[in-house]
């Protein structure tokens, strides 16, 4: 086994074990923490793919912004970890038994024999003189340009949605409107009345 | 490193609507509480600007542009004519709703048309990409949209469900086209098909894909068992947004279906006509016999949606009889003109709760269509039409649809499914047949008098009556369906 068989066993290693404490972790900032983890050895096995950049762009985006933001969203949350876990006992059974069937019934058809490397043979080594951001870069801003200008409208209604479901004026805000205040006229606060002069 | 400058001009709508939709995001900032009707009028007239460059830049031809991810041809143009169409009466229909109940911000606008560019790139794909991607873009509107109304706690519900299945289903459609290029080593619909018919991809990872994609499709049409979603999110909805999700995404979905399963997976029609066989068949039994139990009119309208998802169904499993394919083209038009049709009816019933709903108060139980017929001779009239319509009853335009899709069953030669079919519609009929009994033959319990714009009411009556009218002259969208899908197949 040469060395670069190795790191990758190592690096897949580290990442089955922590995918898997990320499901059985009882304390949610632990399981962040493993998914933290397991983005950093999916970037490795990447970086052995000669996929530079998007080893760096994963181990930035998601561990840097992503998984930072979700840290502070869970410990922010009071999360009740007691409701979390009710019905998890009832329910196992039938899910651990779908679950394994459909596992099995997957491993069946795709076991190695149409992903092996007959299949799919392996395509070689890209030369020391490939760019693979430039590469990804060229891509998606010429064949890719369509879809990618599809994603970006995506983001686009990800935010209205989300500033039209969670911005609300608060109803006890006090705030107060200076140009409302400003504009108002007097008509809008004083009512002048004519009534006739009263007699003692 | 030859690129050539994509072809822009296919898709012309699509860019329109995109840059109106931006205008009127940037438009919505600046005007005031008084000036926001601008937004809706300049809503439809994006809607009517598609359809006039839709109509201008159909060439008749199958064009491929985008390095074979978009495709523009005579099928595209008028699915997308009608979405335009449907978009639009939705619009004016829940007009009068939004306002009453403070929906009618600029953000109602928005999610709409960047719900209809989804379902316009969903209509145009040619590749697994941009199929996703325009699914993905309607159904993020949609969620959004169904969960608008904040301070509903049985809308958020309904959301929350369909976000969550919904999320499921894109994944088992991504999970089935993962398979689908690991075996054929490409997305583009067109190369799928190709790799498949020279039998260079592997049977078995392709049927074990098809079975994801199979499945995802019928999360996303609403037939059985991926249905659960359709009852609570028809129900928990603001009425405006279930009438949306239940006419214009429907065609969207029909198009994305044929797509997939007729454009690229044809050689293995023996196989999806099977798994989709099966789907229909528990639709039709299960949606009926569900209806009937519903006292809620919106919850009665979602089972009849699953029913008749389920015939829209039995057109597409007609294609291929025992390997014969000439009845492919007679059995895809008839399920395209089961979904038109699906759409005409579906916008006139929910109109019609629209119509009969005020300020604080949804028409949305049968009982409140109690002696309709007394309040209201005329749409009594049309509720009656569009109901005997969704039932089959001869010479609506419902009738027309459920017959031309059964001629394609029998044609194939399986008379006992268009038997058990047409047992079900018989059922069907009584939980049609019922709303309007209670509205000629109760006694009225609400008795306020209808108020809506002259518009809608224009509109709904137009739209009962067209209902009638192609029932007479069916041949007038048949032809055109059937046109359109030869030359685009």
């Amino acid at each position: 086994m040469d060395f670069k068989s190795a790191v990758f066993y190592f690096l897949a290693t580290v990442l089955v074990l922590a995918s898997l404490r990320v499901i059985t972790a009882r304390n949610p900032v632990h399981a962040a923490l493993f998914l933290v983890l397991a983005f950093f050895s999916a970037g490795g096995i990447w970086m052995l793919l000669q996929a530079e950049f998007l080893a760096i762009v994963l181990v930035m985006v998601y561990v840097g912004a992503v998984m930072v933001l979700f840290l502070f969203v869970v410990m922010m949350l009071d999360i009740n970890l007691e409701r979390l876990r009710q019905g998890f006992w009832s329910y196992l059974p039938l899910g651990a038994t779908i679950g394994l069937l459909m596992t099995l019934e997957m491993a069946l058809v795709l076991a190695g024999r149409y992903y092996g490397l007959e299949a799919m043979p392996d395509p070689g080594a890209s030369g020391a003189g490939v760019n693979n951001t430039k590469e990804l870069g060229r891509l998606l801003f010429t064949d890719y340009v369509y879809p990618f200008e599809l994603a970006s409208v995506i983001l686009l209604v990800a935010i209205v949605a989300a500033v039209a479901l969670t911005k609300r004026p608060r109803k006890e805000s006090k705030a107060q409107n200076a140009a409302a205040q400003i504009a108002v006229r007097r008509n809008d606060r004083l009512r002048i009345v004519s009534m006739p002069s009263e007699k003692e | 490193m030859n690129f050539l400058m994509p072809d822009f001009y296919p898709a012309a709508a699509e860019i329109f609507l995109l840059a109106m939709a931006c205008v009127i995001l940037l438009l919505d900032l600046v005007l005031t509480q008084k000036q926001r009707w601008i937004i809706g009028l300049l809503t439809q007239a994006t809607l009517v600007g598609c359809a006039v460059i839709t109509i201008m830049t159909a060439s008749g031809q199958v064009v491929l542009t985008f390095s074979n991810m978009f495709v523009d041809d005579l099928f595209a143009d008028f699915l997308k004519l009608l979405v335009y169409f449907s978009v639009s009466v939705m619009l004016v229909y829940s007009r009068g709703y939004l306002a009453l109940r403070g929906l009618d911000k600029g953000e109602f606008y928005l999610l709409v048309l960047f719900a209809t560019l989804g379902m316009m790139v969903m209509i145009s794909a040619s590749h697994f990409l941009t199929i996703y991607l325009g699914l993905e873009l309607l159904s993020l509107s949609l969620y959004a949209l169904v969960a608008l109304d904040r301070d509903s706690a049985r809308a958020t519900e309904a959301a929350m469900k369909y976000f969550v299945l919904g999320a499921m289903a894109s994944g088992l459609l991504l999970y089935g086209m993962s398979m689908l290029y690991g075996a054929t080593g490409t997305l583009e619909i067109g190369g799928v098909a190709q790799a498949i018919y020279h039998g260079v991809a592997n049977k078995t990872v392709l049927v074990f894909g098809l079975v994801f994609v199979v499945s995802g499709l019928a999360f996303k049409l609403g037939v059985v068992p991926f249905h659960m979603w359709i009852p609570d999110v028809y129900q928990g909805a603001p009425t405006a947004v279930t009438l949306f999700i239940g006419s214009a995404p429907k065609l969207a979905a029909f198009a994305m279906t044929l797509r997939l399963l007729v454009y690229g997976l044809f050689e293995l029609a023996e196989q999806w006509q099977l798994m989709l066989m099966m789907l229909a068949v528990l639709s039709i039994a299960l949606g009926n016999l569900a209806a009937i139990a519903q006292s809620n009119l919106k919850r009665m309208l979602a089972y009849s949606t699953i029913s008749h998802m389920g015939y829209m169904l039995l057109g597409l499993i007609s294609g291929v009889a025992a390997g014969d394919r000439h009845f492919a083209l007679n059995a895809y038009s008839s399920a395209m003109y089961y979904t038109v049709s699906y759409v005409m009816m579906s916008l006139g019933a929910f109109g019609m709760i629209l119509l009969l709903s005020r300020a604080g108060f949804e028409a949305e139980n049968l009982d409140d269509f109690k002696g309709l017929n007394q309040r209201s001779p005329w749409f009594a009239a049309m509720m009656g039409m569009l109901m005997f319509s969704m039932a089959g009853v001869p010479f609506f335009v419902g009738f027309f649809a459920k017959f031309s899709v059964l001629l394609a069953v029998v044609d194939t030669g399986q008379v006992w499914l268009a038997v058990v079919a047409v047992f079900f519609s018989l059922i069907g009929a009584f939980y049609y047949l019922r709303v309007v009994k209670l509205m000629y033959f109760d006694q009225a319990i609400d008795t306020a008098p209808i108020k809506a714009n002259l518009d809608m009411r224009l509109l709904l009556s137009a739209n009962g009556l067209a209902v009638a009218l192609f029932g007479i002259f069916p041949q007038a969208i048949m032809s055109l369906c059937t046109f359109t899908l030869l030359r685009s197949l």
